[in-house]
């Protein structure tokens, strides 16, 4: 078998997705919210290192657009559990060894609802 | 003559002296060279810092340029204007000695960068939205084609890894097709397209080597690169690298590796690991495997130095705030530096004395001496990005 890394996933992350969204319910929900000063490190990152592939302004490029519009049906838990957990078979890595289930939550809820911009 | 009139006669005759003096070359301002010239791109503000590098300073900036959140730039053959490409899809050309915006195009929805003809008569854009390139005339940005890149009924890719050929030609690599195009601009009428299917998965970048004789395209979905030999009398794409992750548990990447700005030295490629925090080494005549070297994190940019003697490696988040150099003689790494937060962009002056580095959180760029290591200038500028000097103009692939 060849040593395919990430595409040979590509037809499992839909039930994978499920089932990590569910999870996240049970343990998403319990993590501690980030304080005002991780908060701004937060948009921060979001604004710089994930908009080197989703933009900065977030309108997308390698990855999709997070745009308030462009993210209309997806759930909190749902994007919180892509962002801790990542997407297999996409370039969308796990960012749970930089952030922290609360973060991730934080940010999906900022996501939903438009995503603040950084203090100038 | 009273003391007066001889008075305002000498004034007069000195004006007249002094306008005749402007009108006539070789008095004034003396005409500006641009082979020490380059930009650096303000991302967060869309826009272009005009530097000089023998003064090592900013001269000037040009603003208004949009989303330059994944700007890169080429230059004219002259070395007189930059080919600015927003992540907006904008298409502006500067002039650096003017510092004024010559001409502006709105060309897609989502770009990523572009390239220059080797006669430098056309100027393409690779596209993500809408997926394709589109070449237009250089001097005027006036569209001249449109190459959407339609790998299925209606399917449209996002584009990477654009390069000129030699002979009006560009080539590139289709992310979601897993296909290299090459587009041949050649003949007066449409496009002529070469299309190599199968390369791999998920290629997402590429570089061309300083020769133009090979393209390798990095694949993201797979454990390998895609190699095409364009001197071949019939080029075939060939794995290169197959299997480099050996079958271990890829690593998080949090930012894709560039692979323009090559490192290839002497007859070796160093080439970024994708999901392994390793430097590639690859012999260009067997294209084999010869080296690994660890470094600090996910490779982002390994770029050699103009003459070979050390490559320079910057990394994703989170140890972007290192860079390392490594010795090409025993292919170790001999410096760790620490230039400032989020090391985004570095570029060698053309004969590589100094390396100019990025710090978009630190908001500086740094001049460093290449042999000595040591910071000679460092100059404040808001969240630089990329930085691109003219001695580009004379290279094949950038």
């Amino acid at each position: 078998m060849c040593l395919m890394r990430h595409g040979q996933r590509r037809t499992e992350w839909r039930p994978l997705m499920a089932a990590t969204a569910g999870l996240w319910l049970a343990v998403g929900a319990a993590a501690a919210q980030p304080d005002t000063h991780r908060q701004q490190q937060l948009v921060r990152l979001v604004r710089q290192d994930c908009g080197s592939c989703h933009g900065m302004k977030l309108t997308g490029g390698l990855g999709p657009a997070l745009t308030r519009e462009a993210l209309a049906d997806r759930t909190v838990d749902t994007l919180a559990s892509t962002i801790f957990h990542g997407r297999p078979g996409t370039p969308m890595p796990p960012w749970r060894s930089i952030i922290s289930e609360g973060d991730a939550t934080w940010i999906a809820e900022r996501l939903l609802a438009g995503f603040p911009q950084e203090a100038r | 003559m009273s003391g007066w009139r001889w008075l305002t006669a000498a004034l007069l005759s000195a004006l007249t002296a002094w306008l005749a003096g402007c009108a006539s070359p070789g008095i004034g301002p003396s005409p500006a060279g641009t082979g020490d010239l380059g930009v650096v791109v303000e991302r967060a503000s869309g826009t272009l810092a005009i530097v000089n590098t023998s003064r090592r300073l900013a001269l000037g900036k040009v603003a208004g340029l949009g989303d330059l959140s994944h700007a890169s730039v080429v230059f004219s053959r002259d070395g007189a204007s930059a080919y600015v490409f927003g992540r907006d899809g904008a298409l502006t050309r500067v002039n650096l000695l003017t510092r004024r915006t010559e001409a502006r195009v709105q060309q897609a929805g989502n770009s990523i960068g572009g390239a220059i003809s080797q006669d430098g008569t056309l100027v393409a854009a690779q596209n993500y939205q809408p997926g394709g390139i589109k070449v237009f005339d250089a001097k005027t940005l006036t569209l001249v084609a449109d190459i959407p890149a339609e790998y299925a009924p209606g399917k449209l890719s996002r584009v990477v890894g654009l390069a000129d050929l030699p002979g009006r030609r560009f080539i590139f690599s289709l992310f979601d097709a897993g296909q290299i195009w090459i587009a041949d601009l050649s003949g007066p009428g449409a496009p002529v397209l070469t299309k190599f299917e199968n390369v791999g998965s998920q290629p997402y970048d590429a570089l061309l080597t300083p020769d133009g004789r090979h393209y390798i395209a990095g694949l993201f979905g797979e454990d390998g690169l895609a190699m095409i030999d364009l001197w071949a009398e019939r080029p075939v794409v060939r794995r290169i690298l197959a299997g480099y992750g050996r079958g271990e548990v890829p690593l998080p990447v949090f930012k894709m590796p560039h692979l323009r700005g090559w490192a290839v030295a002497g007859r070796l490629a160093y080439l970024p690991a994708i999901g392994r925090h390793e430097v590639l080494v690859v012999d260009t005549e067997s294209w084999l495997e010869v080296a690994r070297i660890a470094v600090a994190g996910q490779p982002v940019f390994v770029i050699a130095q103009p003459d070979g003697r050390q490559v320079w490696v910057n990394f994703a988040v989170p140890n972007y705030d290192q860079v390392q150099v490594i010795d090409t003689l025993t292919r170790q790494v001999v410096r760790t530096l620490q230039p400032g937060k989020a090391v985004l962009h570095m570029e060698f002056t053309p004969r590589g004395d100094t390396v100019w580095i990025s710090s978009r959180d630190a908001n500086h760029v740094s001049v460093i001496d290449t042999r000595s290591f040591e910071t000679l200038a460092t100059l404040p500028l808001e969240a630089p990005s990329g930085v691109f000097f003219t001695s580009r103009a004379a290279r094949l692939g950038f």
